[in-house]
């Protein structure tokens, strides 16, 4: 039983390959890429682009303890809509991921329920309470491709400091969401004019700039490696460009609507425009394509966060932070960084696969994550470049539908995902 | 329809009629209805101060406030910025209501009401200078100036010169009535 | 009933969030409805009462304690004749279970036809006005807005400035308003800057700069931490309550330090201009930001602006409802 993809034009950053040709895929694999090849079946992928399947190393699929906001299922197909077939999932569930028997919890429901590959990281802290480490040998044994106590900081500069260290012995990323709390105080949206207007309690920049350039530093004490999360600001990418030139072990992303929205968005007091860190302003959109531009973002993350309607139907400043993002982060991308001219799409499509997989080390079975390769495990994400559509939530295979692109005009419409040889999305 | 003459003549004779049917003139009190009824009140205050030599009181009614149709939503946005001032107490007073047109009757219901919510005139009288008819209420002018059947698309206009520059009374039969 | 004044503007709006979203005209309609309305209340042994929104519901639902605000508007409903229902909810019970949504859901299902609103959370009044039917009154939303107590304030301000000149139709064009104390988490401050500019005022905002708003200069007002310089050419002088918790969260160092820098009294009040009056939202702090003798002296104009606070509300419930 052969599967063959025709007429389609192939994107395969690590190859720097981007021309039409053909792709055969036998059970599992990439069995040949080249010119007029047949197969049993054929997908006609005319006027579309062939890639690796997407890759997202910061999703929130909720599972256990937030069922209702989205599941390792739910959360899989979103992900699969989105031209996505390997994802990191972040660890703050209830309970944390912060033990073996978590971590092979998660890889049962995925090995049961997902429709594409499911890369648990686990918590760097037990109980995610920033005191004690977590047995990260045993987690890394167990499948855990990364710690992270993504949600919260760890506060104490000690702690952090021997998280790294550690890590970094086991051969783990330490993911990083960098926030100084203590400036916290009730802020629900960016500390600027609009936040003044609204009368919303700010979340000053500098809240995230300080732990970003603590952490790095820290990275740079211990020699190890750092991921830095969702960077939002000017002065955030700044750092990181500062730090990359001194030679630091640091990779960083950023998620769509950082490059898409303001904190104008927030005027009106819809809670969809609410997320941790919270959208910037205008120059800062701007920092975030320069950075993205010239290589100091390293790649792109959705921080897909779930939130029910209901959870999300409340008065702002009580709303919980979080925007889902996977079934619209590669339109975004299209939308705002190829059409506008930031990046090619063949950097676009780096950016979104083979860069991620490499920041984590993704790898399955013997295979590495994020790329096309013949004898590879068929991992692929077909989609029309051109093709324009309108967000809408109702639509989403998300359970949730807290997203602040509703009624946006988009341009790049995923078609078909493959993974492993089967179709997980289109039709 | 009636020239600053013809008004001043009727105004005349309406001052001679509230004298007549008055005998204690501290007793009364002259309310325009805002916004013409005020300076209509004022000129009878003038004509009744040089027959007789004694001022009456002179106060405005805004009566927005009692109309019936702010409430039914119907005067979609006119909510009217007049207010209602007099500084004396109307208990036990006769109040002449004066108004420049009546006619459906009930800017003078709302009149009544909001005198009544000020405290219990002796008697509360009315004084119109035109009554075109096509009244909806069972109520009729004490002192009249002048009477005239009109249609609903009929339209009449008081001008008076404190406020319009003129003293004239208009009427404008409609095309339709006169077919 | 004659076709009278149907020249005069019309008010469209279905609520009232924020002076903000409010144009020059609307604001100016609804201080020129008050007039009636304070006469009204000061009808002496007549009925302090018209019966423009009779059988009308008024719901007061007031998640924040606020006696001052609750009986403004609870008398501006009982002066129009309406009913009037009050809600009082301790916030932390609304928390948990019901949404905001489902409690004007069940409060419309009685058939409420303003409802009005104070709550501890910014925006909390405009997204219940984006999503029902009842006429939605801010009543203070967090450090957002506080709409009519901007219009109680544009109104006293104007009156005065009418008697001033003697001149009734005088506009406060050029008056200028300093606004003294805690900026960053005053609704008040922020609907008289709206409100005041709109009116062709000119407000300087003036406080400690760990109690200053950021980029608040881009809503339209000067910005200053010294006061004296604040109320150097003011006609207006107006004083902020501060919040006694606001020093544990390290935001001034002591009542003792904000006194010596803010309070208006006799004082600092020697290098305002002679004619400027004196005004504060309530309830006072005596002695702390605004001295005894000034609250309760000649140029105070404070107990006026609560007997202005129940003719505009009672404008504003009328405007609402009979438009």
């Amino acid at each position: 039983m052969s599967l063959v993809i025709k007429n389609g034009h192939l994107i395969e950053p690590t190859a720097k390959f981007s021309a039409p040709t053909d792709i055969l895929i036998e059970g599992k694999f990439v069995k040949q890429i080249g010119k007029n090849l047949s197969g049993d079946e054929v997908i006609d992928a005319k006027g579309c682009v062939v890639c690796p399947g997407l890759v997202d190393i910061h999703v929130h699929f909720r599972e256990p303890g937030f069922e209702s906001k989205e599941t390792i299922a739910s959360g899989s197909r979103s992900a699969a809509r989105g031209g996505f077939t390997s994802v990191v999932t972040m660890a703050n569930t209830r309970p944390v991921i912060d033990s073996a028997g978590m971590v092979e919890f998660v890889n049962r429901r995925a090995r049961e329920t997902s429709l594409i590959k499911i890369h648990p990281a686990a918590t760097a802290t037990k109980g995610m309470q920033g005191l004690e480490m977590t047995e990260m040998a045993e987690l890394k044994a167990v499948g855990a491709v990364a710690v992270t106590d993504d949600g919260k900081d760890i506060s104490s500069s000690w702690v952090m400091r021997r998280v790294l260290e550690y890590a970094n012995m086991v051969g783990l990323t330490y993911c990083a969401h960098c926030e100084d709390e203590s400036l916290m105080e009730g802020g629900a949206m960016n500390e600027g004019y609009n936040a003044t207007r609204l009368g919303i309690p700010g979340l000053p920049k500098a809240m995230e700039e300080i732990r970003i350039d603590r952490n790095i530093r820290l990275a740079e004490l211990t020699g190890a490696k750092i991921h830095i999360q969702h960077v939002t600001s000017a002065g955030g990418v700044e750092i990181v460009r500062a730090a990359k030139a001194r030679g630091v072990r640091v990779t960083c992303e950023s998620a769509p609507h950082y490059w898409t929205l303001t904190d104008e968005a927030v005027v009106g007091f819809g809670t969809n425009a609410k997320m941790n860190p919270p959208l910037r302003e205008a120059h800062d959109v701007e920092a975030i394509k320069a950075g993205i531009a010239d290589g100091t973002i390293d790649c792109i993350a959705t921080d897909h966060a779930p939130h029910t309607p209901t959870e999300k139907d409340v008065e702002f400043q009580l709303a919980p932070f979080g925007i889902v993002g996977l079934e619209t982060s590669l339109a975004l991308t299209i939308t705002g960084l190829v059409e506008t001219g930031v990046i090619t799409l063949e950097r676009a499509i780096e950016l979104m696969t083979s860069v991620p997989a490499r920041i984590l080390d993704l790898k399955y079975d013997k295979f590495e994550t994020g790329v096309l390769r013949e004898g590879g495990y068929a991992d692929i994400c077909i989609f029309d470049p051109k093709a324009e559509w309108t967000a809408n939530p109702n639509e989403f295979h998300s359970l949730s539908r807290n997203t602040p692109f509703t009624g946006m005009k988009l341009r790049g419409l995923v078609k078909k995902t493959i993974w492993r040889g089967s179709l997980v999305y289109g039709t | 329809m009636l020239d600053a003459e013809a008004m001043d003549t009727a105004l005349v004779r309406l001052a001679q009629e509230i004298v007549a049917n008055n005998e204690d003139l501290h007793a009364v009190a002259l309310m325009g209805i805002l916004k013409r009824g005020r300076p209509l009140a004022d000129r009878l205050a003038a004509h009744i101060d040089n027959m007789t030599g004694q001022r009456v009181r002179v106060g405005s009614l805004a009566t927005t406030l009692y109309r019936d149709d702010l409430r039914s939503g119907k005067n979609v946005g006119s909510v009217g910025t007049h207010v209602t001032h007099f500084d004396f107490d109307v208990e036990g007073l006769t109040v002449v209501l004066v108004d420049d047109v009546l006619s459906t009757g009930r800017t003078i219901r709302a009149a009544l009401d909001e005198i009544i919510d000020y405290g219990r005139p002796k008697k509360i009288q009315l004084a119109c200078l035109v009554d075109r008819g096509l009244r909806e209420l069972p109520i009729q002018a004490d002192y009249l100036g002048w009477s005239i059947s009109t249609k609903y698309e009929d339209h009449v206009q008081v001008k008076l010169k404190e406020i319009d520059g003129e003293d004239v009374v208009l009427l404008e039969r409609s095309a339709e009535a006169d077919s | 009933m004659t076709p009278a004044e149907t020249s005069s503007p019309v008010w469209t709006r279905k609520d009232l969030i924020g002076l903000e979203d409010l144009s020059r005209q609307e604001i100016e309609m609804i201080l020129d409805t008050a007039p009636q309305f304070v006469a009204v209340s000061k009808r002496g042994s007549g009925i302090k009462k018209v019966p423009l929104l009779q059988g009308r519901l008024i719901v007061n639902w007031f998640f924040e304690p606020s006696t001052r605000t609750r009986t403004s508007f609870e008398l501006a409903a009982k002066r129009l004749s309406a009913d009037t229902l009050t809600m009082n909810v301790q916030a932390s019970s609304s928390k948990k279970g019901e949404t905001l949504h489902d409690t004007l859901d069940n409060i419309e299902a009685m058939h409420s036809d303003v409802v009005v609103i104070r709550h501890s959370f910014a925006g909390s009044a405009h997204i219940l006005a984006e999503r029902h039917d009842s006429h939605i009154i801010n009543a203070g939303d967090g450090a957002h807005e506080h709409p009519t107590q901007g219009l109680l304030d544009a109104f006293t301000i104007r009156d005065h400035v009418r008697k001033q000149k003697n001149d009734p139709e005088a506009t406060i064009d050029g008056v200028r308003v300093a606004i003294i104390g805690d900026i960053s988490h005053s609704r008040v401050a922020r609907s008289n800057i709206w409100g005041l500019t709109k009116l062709g005022a000119s407000v300087v905002v003036c406080g400690p700069s760990t109690l200053m708003p950021q980029d608040i200069a881009r809503m339209g007002c000067e910005v200053t931490t010294n006061l004296r310089e604040a109320i150097k050419d003011a006609d207006v002088v107006y004083a902020l309550r501060i919040q006694l918790e606001r020093q544990a969260k390290c935001l001034f160092p002591s009542i003792r330090e904000y006194i010596r820098l803010y309070r208006i009294d006799n004082e600092s009040l020697k290098h305002a201009p002679e004619h400027a009056l004196i005004m504060h939202p309530g309830p006072i702090n005596r002695d702390l930001e605004l001295a005894t003798d000034v609250a309760d002296g000649p140029r105070s104009v404070i107990l006026e602006q609560v007997s202005n606070g129940v003719a505009v509300r009672m404008a504003v419930m009328h405007l609402l409802v009979n438009s």
